[in-house]
C-alpha cells in the first residue's frame, strides 16, 4: 500500500503512577492515507492525545512507557528512530498544534523569532530568508500586518490570533500530517469557526493530511473524511464520516451521537447523556470497557473483549451486540 | 426600517472610552514588565534603597576625587603615625596627608583633618570608609554574580537531566546546605588565605564555595515546573534540539525569581565579608575594608563612650549599604508577588 503516510499498529503506553501502572492505550491500530482527514473523537482521558503523543514519543519517560507496536511513517518505524531522526520527523513533516494557544507561545520569545526557529532548524534558512518566510506565514493564517506583528510577543496576541500563530509554525515546513489536538477546545464558538475553515483552506491550498482530535462531533462532521471512535484506550469503531453519522453502530458511538443537541428536536426534551464516567485503567482491560455503561451490556461482555469487526464496508465496530437488533453478533 | 450600522470610527465610541497610550518603554517591555518597573518608581522603599545604592556607587566610582590616595595602593588606609590610641574627630593630620580634593575649599579650612577620626594605629576613618565602599561592591558584586552563576549551571544541570543525577546533586546541594554558612566560610578561608596570601581573594572564594546552593535550589525547581508548561512541549513539537530548549525556552522564564534572590543577596554577603573581615580572616591589615576598620575597634570596646567614632562610622555606612540593597530586594518581591498587587 504505497498511499498510506501514517500505519500505526497496535500501540500500547503505560504510565507508572505510585497507584499503579496505568494503561493509557492498549493496542491501537490505524491508517492515514495522503489528503486524507481523521478524526479522532472521544471523552477526555480515553486515549486520544497519549496516542499522538507516544506516536511522535513526546510522553515523558519515565513515568510513560511505550510498551507494544509501530508507527510507520512512509514505511520507517518513528518510535526505534533515534533521537536526532525523530526530532527532524518533528515539525519538519509532522505538525502538531495543542488545545490551548494561551500557554502554547513562548512568552519571552517574540512571534517572529519562534516561527523562524523551525525553518532555520528544518530547512536550513538563513536569519534573513526565516523572517521573509515567517512573514509570509503569518499572513497566510490571516494576520494583518504581518512583517509588524513578528516583532511582538504573545501577551500582545489574542487568543484567535495565537491559534493562528501555532498553525503557522506546525505548518512552516511544509509538513505532510498535521495533528491538531482539539484546536479548538479552548476558544469561542465563532473563533472555532474561523480556525476550522482556515484549517480546511489551508489542507486544500498545501494537500497535507490531518489527524484532528476533538470530542466535538459536528466540527469532525464537516471536516473529516474518516473517523476513529476511541474509548479507554481502545479503538471501539471506525468508519467513513457520513456512514458513522448515518449508521453509528457502537453502543458508545451510538450514545455520543444521541448527546448531541438537534436543531429539528420537536419537543423539549431532557438532553440524553451517559451514564457514569470513562474507566480509570489501572489494569489491562480484559472486558470490554464500556460494559458498565452500556444498557446492551451481556455476559460475553464482561468477559472477553471484543476485537474490531467489520459490519459494512470502511466501517468496523469492536463490540459483541448488534445494536440494531440487541441480539449477540453471530 | 433605517438601522444605524456602526461605523469603523465612531467617534462617539471614542470619546467615550479614553484610550490608554502605550509608550514605547511598555511596548518594549512588555505590560508584566512594565507594571514591575512602574512599581518599583513609585513605591518609597524602593526609591530610599535605590537612592541609597546610587550613593553608594558615586562614593564609589569618585573615591580618588573625594580622598586622593596617598601611596601607590590607594587601596592601603594611610597612617598619622604608629600611637595606638585612636585621635578623636577634627585631629590635624600631620603624616601622610592626602592632596586637598576640589571641596576642600568648602570647608573653610587650611589643613587636613581627621574627619571621623583615626582608629587604633592612627588609620584615618574617613579615607577607610570612602575607599572601602569600592570594596564592598567589589566583593558584595563579584561574589554574588559568581554563586549566582554556579548555582544556576549546578541547578540548570540537575534539572535538566533528572533521574538519579539530579538525586545525587541535590543531595550534594542538601549537605553542604546543612553546614552553617558564615562559620564554613570562616574556616575556608582561614585554610585559604596562608595559600593565597592576605587579600579580598580567599574570603570571596569561600564566600562563593558556600552561598551558592540557594540559587541552585531555586533554579531547579522553577526549570522543573516551566519545563512541564505548553509552549515547552510546543517547542518540543516544533524539533528544537534539548540543550536549544533548556537555553532558549526554559531558562529565560525560569530565572526571573532567581535573579531577584540574587539583588537582595547582596547586602548579606557583604556583611558577611565585612564579618569574616572583622574576624581578621582576609585582607591585610589596614586594606581598605569596612569589615577591618570594625576590627580596629576590637581593643577599645571597653572604653567605646570616649572613642565611639571608631565603631559608629564604619557601623553607620555599613548598615546604610545593607539596607539599600535590602530596600530594592523588598521593593521587587512586592511588585513581583501577586498577592501584594494593587496594594502599593
Amino acid at each position: 500500500m504505497p498511499d498510506l503516510l501514517l500505519d500505526v499498529q497496535g500501540l500500547e503506553t503505560t504510565f507508572k503512577t505510585p497507584d499503579g501502572v496505568v494503561h493509557a492505550v492498549n493496542g491501537v491500530s490505524f491508517t492515514l492515507k495522503e489528503g486524507e482527514t481523521l478524526g479522532v473523537v472521544g471523552e477526555s482521558g480515553c486515549g486520544k492525545s497519549v496516542t499522538m503523543h507516544s506516536m511522535l514519543r513526546l510522553i515523558p519517560t519515565p513515568p510513560g512507557k511505550i510498551v507494544a507496536g509501530k508507527a510507520l511513517f512512509f514505511g520507517q518505524d518513528l518510535l526505534q528512530m533515534t533521537t536526532e531522526e525523530i526530532r527532524h520527523v518533528r515539525g519538519g513533516q509532522i505538525g502538531m498544534i495543542f488545545q490551548d494557544p494561551m500557554t502554547s507561545l513562548n512568552p519571552v520569545l517574540t512571534i517572529g523569532k519562534q516561527l523562524e526557529e523551525p525553518l532555520m532548524l528544518h530547512v536550513g534558512m538563513s536569519k534573513k530568508q526565516a523572517q521573509e518566510r515567517a512573514a509570509e506565514l503569518l499572513s497566510m493564517v490571516g494576520i494583518p500586518n504581518a512583517s509588524e506583528r513578528l516583532k511582538d510577543y504573545p501577551h500582545q496576541y489574542s487568543g484567535g490570533m495565537r491559534q493562528r500563530v501555532m498553525i503557522a509554525m506546525a505548518l512552516s515546513c511544509s509538513p505532510q500530517i498535521l495533528i491538531a489536538d482539539e484546536p479548538t477546545t479552548a476558544l469561542d464558538v465563532t473563533i472555532q469557526a474561523q480556525i476550522t475553515d482556515l484549517v480546511k483552506r489551508l489542507r486544500d491550498e498545501i494537500g497535507m493530511s490531518i489527524i484532528w482530535i476533538t470530542h466535538d462531533l459536528g466540527v469532525v462532521a464537516g471536516l473529516a473524511h474518516r473517523v476513529v471512535v476511541m474509548y479507554g484506550g481502545f479503538i471501539i469503531e471506525e468508519s467513513e464520516v457520513k456512514e458513522l453519522y448515518a449508521n453509528p453502530t457502537h453502543p458508545y458511538t451510538i450514545g455520543l451521537l444521541g448527546s448531541l443537541p438537534r436543531v429539528d428536536e420537536k419537543e423539549r426534551t431532557r438532553l440524553f447523556s451517559i451514564e457514569g464516567a470513562p474507566p480509570v485503567l489501572y489494569n489491562k482491560p480484559t472486558a470490554c470497557p464500556f460494559a458498565p455503561r452500556c444498557k446492551w451490556a451481556m455476559e460475553r461482555c464482561w468477559n472477553e473483549n471484543p476485537l474490531l469487526e467489520p459490519v459494512a464496508p470502511e466501517h468496523r465496530v469492536a463490540c459483541w451486540v448488534d445494536t440494531k437488533t440487541g441480539r449477540p453478533r453471530s | 426600517m433605517a438601522q444605524t450600522v456602526p461605523s469603523g470610527d465612531n467617534t462617539l465610541l471614542r470619546d467615550a472610552i479614553p484610550v490608554r497610550k502605550i509608550g514605547r518603554v511598555e511596548r518594549f517591555l512588555g505590560p508584566e514588565n512594565y507594571r514591575i518597573v512602574q512599581g518599583l518608581m513609585k513605591t518609597p522603599a524602593s526609591i530610599a534603597g535605590f537612592s541609597l545604592v546610587l550613593f553608594f556607587v558615586l562614593i564609589a566610582i569618585f573615591a580618588p576625587l573625594i580622598v586622593p590616595p596617598v601611596s601607590k595602593d590607594p587601596y592601603s588606609i594611610p597612617r598619622d603615625g604608629f600611637k595606638s590610641d585612636p585621635q578623636p574627630m577634627g585631629t590635624e593630620w600631620k603624616r601622610n596627608e592626602p592632596d586637598k580634593p576640589f571641596w576642600f575649599a568648602i570647608t573653610g579650612q587650611e589643613k587636613w583633618t581627621h574627619i571621623f577620626g583615626t582608629s587604633e594605629g592612627q588609620y584615618d576613618i574617613f579615607y577607610g570608609i570612602i575607599w572601602g565602599t569600592r570594596t564592598a561592591f567589589y566583593a558584595g558584586l563579584i561574589v554574588t554574580i559568581s554563586t549566582l552563576l554556579l548555582g544556576i549551571v549546578y541547578g540548570s544541570v540537575a534539572a535538566y537531566y533528572g533521574g538519579w543525577v539530579d538525586m545525587i546533586m541535590m543531595r550534594i546541594v542538601d549537605v553542604l546546605s546543612i553546614l552553617p554558612g558564615v562559620l564554613a566560610a570562616l574556616i575556608l578561608a582561614a585554610i585559604l588565605t596562608p595559600l593565597i596570601g592576605k587579600s579580598t581573594v580567599p574570603v570571596m572564594v569561600a564566600l562563593i564555595a558556600f552561598g551558592w546552593m540557594g540559587y541552585s535550589r531555586f533554579i531547579r525547581a522553577d526549570i522543573l515546573s516551566v519545563r512541564e508548561r505548553d509552549y515547552i512541549l510546543a517547542a518540543r513539537v516544533v524539533g528544537v534540539q534539548d540543550s536549544r530548549i533548556l537555553f532558549q525556552h526554559i531558562l529565560p522564564n525560569a530565572i526571573f525569581p532567581t535573579l531577584i534572590l540574587a539583588s537582595m543577596a547582596i547586602g548579606d554577603v557583604v556583611l558577611s565579608f565585612a564579618g569574616l573581615s572583622f574576624l581578621g580572616v582576609g585582607v591585610e591589615i589596614g586594606y581598605a575594608d569596612w569589615g577591618q576598620l570594625l576590627s580596629f575597634a576590637r581593643n577599645w570596646i571597653t572604653s567605646l563612650n570616649t572613642y565611639w567614632y571608631i565603631i559608629a562610622w564604619p557601623g553607620f555606612f555599613l548598615v546604610l549599604f545593607v539596607m539599600g540593597w535590602n530596600l530594592i530586594g523588598d521593593a521587587l518581591r512586592d511588585v513581583l508577588d501577586p498577592r501584594m498587587r494593587g496594594k502599593t
